[in-house]
């Protein structure tokens, strides 16, 4: 006999399709979940990191003299104390584990304390002496190409072009606009930190929160100049990551001074470390040209797109792919030029974050379809229906879109949703029981309605889920079942990083449907298992999710095997004394790399779409922002945990209203001018407001489960709406993010 | 470091006399961030949170006496009544957990110019009762600010308490931050009516070295409704003497570009400021009048 799922899932809860309780959630409102920064060892010393205060300057020297004579001072490392290769990266190997005879950018480490004491670690530092030469920085992304070259290679990191048709089409409207976006942080809350433990066989054991274990024990092995399996790692609490731990931080630091004193090493930043810590998201300046038929049909687009990779590239050239192909938005247009260029400067470095270049094409291309809307007489959203790409649309690659693409229907849903009653406070200045938070200002006591003016925006986005461009994007995921005291127990392990997102839910929530086992441990996270890939590119419940249910399955078959010519189905009498434990490597379907030339090609695996419709309140005096209501409706495929797609939702619309109104890393000569959660601004419950959303369901065939990568879209649709529903209110151009009240009151 | 815990507060002045680098801490919301990321390093940390009568407040003769060491959440719960515009300033600062810890003693003490009580003081004539070992003085909050984080205090003194009239008459606090909730000034004002003095009390904050008080806009107003007899018959306010009493606030300010925002912005927000508070406090004292 064969079982089915049904006989398997008939009495098991908590499995796909619910929202059972995760594991970490009453620790972490409890404060009792132990983060990366709590890690602790007997005898351990700890690791600071001297860095360089300038964007651009040759070393001269360091004497480290001073620093080696403080009392509990271990070690104190340069470049010439990393023992394998000095130079790592995501994509290019471009940066120093330490600076030798250049810093490329302010906060660039330099050399390394080990003390039994972080205070102590820190005097140290301060005692290094290093002799820089100061040198004029590249900041300008728009002409650094031509500036000084930082690397050996130039200053173009990547150049992606896309043509397809004909550009010179007439059209009867044309609407032009150069767009700028800032400097975005991933605002992680925990720190870089982790914990290198040296090991018997000379190896190390790092404890360490990141997104990618297998990418980190990589570039940690190739830095040491070890093998691999010398170089363990394992997952330790992650408060949060959004793109910034795709980068290694302190790893390779905290195994450095780990091997060189012997003893283990714990290294954390603090707030203001972790600013310079960290990747952040690229700014942009992009410049487009759509032209429309006078119906409002798109005739053709053409597109400039500028992103600055800092220092180092990091993923750069990922991020440039995306802003290109994904450059026009969830639109079906023929005629299309498009150029996005990566480049070096001296600014902080720029990598991964939430959304990853398609956030800086959108907020370009849906203040462009506006102005268009606005040219035509049309309605925003009539606009962006009558262009809405659907399942069969060519992307501007030339790929067909071969699964759910409901663009037209996700911005049906948002706009046909009530309004909220208008600002009921206005013309009621001064009166008594007023709720000043429900006004731009809140409890500060700015406005009692002066000065308020409502305005509604749209914008709808879209996003490519997994990696692209011909990777070999898998997971790897064990799964074990037996009986344990009485009971049939599943265990799953895998490398993919739970970084605060749920995966650890996820996985539980499939082996239950799949196995129908109630109870099932999730190992720890480490690299005694294969790659589990990045957590990252809204990938993880697609790959490692299918990679977790492939070997369910293979497990399914070794228990079919067990049960034939059995009457029973109860997995206690099938397995008795059984261990069955499968290992299974699970790759998505595989991709191409995109024609350097025409820019065409299959790149993609799947397409994401959330729209958007922002209702604010601007004080149009003071130019602060309330933003009223953020609805959102967002396709899924499958909501394997509806909880944690919601939160998915909010948290991802909260990250775009950041970058709509308030969250900027600001740099004036390649320097950081906010390293602070004083100065970077995140939103708050009263910036955040409740959410209405609307979750569809349309599978996509090729993917488990139906499912739809859920994390990046609704940061990607949130910014341009809210910015449109601002200028709605004002009626100023507002060609930046975050807008600032400056922008809104011309001073 | 040290860490000095006296039981009372003779003690405390005895220690601080003798140890003045101590540096004192009571909600500790501005010094352990400091320590933290050791920008200072004090010999010494001197711990109030022992000492019961900085806890405390007390009412006498019209004046409300808050001990140094009464935390923001007190004031807003228990001091709204009579203090207004305090209250409204305490209930900007930070988070609940900021207001649950910090006091206006530490606001004092650190002398930001971005401490948002700085304005209400300025304007509500509170004087800052500092003790040592010496004996006590009173120091008006007109004289307490001295520079950017630089107060009035001599090394051996305490700051004990804040002494602020209490009032009936209307006042406001306003401040702009790029967000909705627990955000630093931009700038930030005050405005307070002392109907009994004919007189307007007008302050500024975070627009320039220290809080200060706006006296050309102070003495416009003042004459303006002192001669047009408005002390004693309130009338709504002409909207030419709400902008020039804002123009003149602005005038008052001395601001920088920085991170937070720029010059330009904060003149121009601290005259919307002063036009609309004092819109609100005349439109209460005209119902209040009525």
């Amino acid at each position: 006999m064969s079982l089915t799922p049904a006989e398997l899932t008939s009495s098991v809860s908590g499995g796909i399709g619910s929202s059972p309780q995760r594991p970490d959630g009453n620790l972490k409102v409890r404060g009792e979940y132990a983060y990366a920064s709590d890690l602790w060892h007997e005898d351990m010393i700890w690791g600071a990191t001297l860095r360089s205060p300038h964007p651009y300057a040759k070393i001269l020297s360091i004497d480290l003299t001073e620093a080696l004579k403080v009392p509990g001072v271990y070690a104190v490392l340069t470049h010439q104390d990393v023992p394998g290769r000095n130079l790592y990266g995501l994509e290019h190997k471009d940066q120093p584990v330490l600076a030798e005879d250049v810093v490329r950018y302010q906060g660039e480490p330099v050399a390394l304390v080990g003390a039994d004491h972080p205070e102590t670690a820190l005097r140290a530092m301060k005692r290094i002496k290093v002799e820089y030469e100061v040198l004029t920085p590249v900041v300008d992304m728009e002409t650094a190409i031509d500036d000084t070259p930082l690397h050996p290679g130039g200053n173009l990191v990547r150049h992606v072009p896309i043509r397809r048709g004909d550009v010179s089409a007439k059209a009867d409207v044309v609407v032009t606009g150069r767009y700028e976006v800032g400097m975005q942080d991933q605002a992680f809350l925990g720190p870089e930190s982790g914990l290198a433990v040296p090991a018997e066989d000379g190896g190390v054991d790092l404890y360490i929160a990141t997104q990618w274990l297998h990418v980190d024990q990589k570039q940690i092995a190739s830095a040491l100049g070890m093998p691999l399996p010398k170089v363990r790692l394992t997952l330790s609490g992650v408060g949060g990551a959004f793109g910034g731990r795709e980068d290694l931080s302190m790893q390779v630091h905290a195994c450095l001074l780990a091997l060189h004193t012997g003893k283990p090493t714990k290294m954390v930043y603090n707030r203001e470390e972790s600013f310079y810590g960290h990747v952040h998201r690229h700014p942009a300046v992009l410049y487009y040209e759509h032209g429309a038929d006078h119906t409002g049909k798109l005739v053709y687009v053409k597109a400039k797109i500028y992103l600055d990779g800092g220092a180092y590239a990091s993923s750069t050239s990922a991020v440039v792919a995306n802003a290109a192909t994904l450059g026009i938005g969830p639109y079906e247009v023929h005629n299309l030029s498009i150029d996005a260029w990566g480049v070096y400067t001296n600014n902080p470095p720029c990598g991964a974050m939430r959304g990853f270049g398609a956030v800086q094409a959108a907020f370009a291309y849906e203040s462009q379809m506006d102005k268009l809307a606005e040219a035509l007489g049309m309605d925003p959203v009539d606009v962006r229906i009558m262009n809405a790409m659907t399942e069969g649309t060519l992307m501007p690659t030339g790929q067909v879109v071969d699964s759910a693409a409901p663009v037209a229907q996700l911005l049906k849903l948002v706009k046909d949703k009530p309004l909220p009653p208008p600002s009921g406070s206005v013309g009621s200045a001064g009166s008594a029981g007023v709720d000043l938070r429900n006004l731009p200002g809140g409890v500060s006591n700015t406005t009692h309605g002066e000065g308020v003016v409502r305005g509604v925006g749209y914008a709808v986005g879209i996003k490519n889920i997994c990696f692209s461009e011909g990777y070999d994007d898998y997971s790897t995921a064990r799964v074990r079942l037996q009986v344990i005291n009485g009971e049939p127990a599943a265990l799953a392990h895998t490398a993919a990083c739970e970084v605060g997102q749920g995966l650890v839910t996820i996985m539980q929530q499939i082996v239950r449907s799949e196995l129908g086992v109630e109870r099932v441990t999730i190992l720890p996270m480490d690299t005694s298992i294969g790659n589990g890939g990045s957590t990252s590119a809204s990938r993880q419940t697609y790959v490692t999710g299918g990679a977790v249910r492939a070997a369910c399955l293979a497990v399914k078959d070794k228990l079919a095997k067990l049960a034939a010519g059995r009457s029973t189905t109860d997995l206690v009498e099938l397995l008795g004394d059984q261990v069955i434990d499968e290992t299974v490597e699970w790759r998505h379907r595989a991709t191409e790399p995109l024609d350097p030339v025409t820019g065409q090609g299959n790149a993609h695996v799947q397409y994401g779409f959330a729209a958007h419709r922002a209702v604010v309140d601007v004080d149009i005096e003071l130019g602060v922002v309330k933003v009223v209501e953020l609805d959102c409706a967002q396709d899924v495929g499958k909501a394997l945990n509806p909880q944690a797609v919601i939160g998915q939702i909010q948290g991802g619309s909260a990250q775009g209203l950041g970058l709509a109104v308030m969250e900027e890393i600001q740099t004036a000569g390649g320097k950081v001018r906010n390293p602070s959660f004083t100065d970077y601004l995140i939103p708050t419950v009263l910036d955040m407001p409740p959410m209405s959303i609307d979750v569809l369901e349309l599978a996509d065939p090729n993917a488990p489960y139906g499912v739809r990568g859920v994390g990046e879209p609704p940061t990607i649709s949130s910014t341009p709406a809210i910015v449109a529903a601002i200028r709605n209110a004002t009626g100023l151009a507002l060609t930046r993010v975050p807008v600032r009240p400056e922008h809104i009151t011309n001073t | 470091m040290d860490f000095l815990r006296p039981e009372t507060l003779a003690e405390a002045l005895a220690l601080k006399s003798e140890r003045p680098d101590a540096v004192p801490i009571a909600g500790g919301t501005d010094v352990m961030v400091e320590l933290n990321f050791d920008h200072r390093r004090p010999a010494a940390l001197l711990d109030l949170t022992r000492i019961p009568e900085l806890r405390e407040h007390s009412s006498e003769n019209g004046v409300v006496r808050i001990g140094s060491g009464v935390p923001y959440v007190r004031i807003i719960d228990e001091l709204g009544g009579a203090l207004p515009a305090l209250a409204m300033a305490s209930r900007t600062v930070g988070s609940p957990q900021i207001r649950n810890r910090g006091t206006v003693g530490g606001n004092l003490g650190a002398a930001s110019p971005a401490g948002d009580t700085h304005p209400v003081l300025l304007v509500a004539g509170a004087t800052v009762e500092a003790a040592s070992a010496r004996g006590v003085r009173f120091i008006p909050a007109t004289e307490f600010y001295l520079g950017v984080k630089r107060n009035a205090l001599e090394p051996d003194e305490l700051i004990t308490a804040i002494h602020v009239p209490a009032t009936r008459a209307p006042q406001q606090f306003s401040k702009v931050g790029t967000r909705n909730a627990m955000v630093i000034a931009v700038c930030s004002f005050a405005v307070a009516l002392h109907p009994g003095e004919n007189r307007v009390g007008a302050a500024v904050g975070s627009a320039a070295p220290t809080p200060r008080r706006a006296t050309e806009a102070e003495e416009f107003l003042s004459g303006e409704l002192t001669a047009t007899g408005q002390w004693e018959s309130p009338k709504p306010l002409l909207d030419s003497v709400k902008r020039r009493f804002g123009e003149l606030v602005a005038q008052a300010a001395s601001p920088i570009d920085d991170v937070r925002g720029s010059a330009a912005y904060r003149k121009h927000a601290l005259s919307v400021l002063a036009r609309r508070t004092l819109g609100w406090a005349w439109q209460d004292y005209t119902g209040k009048a009525a």
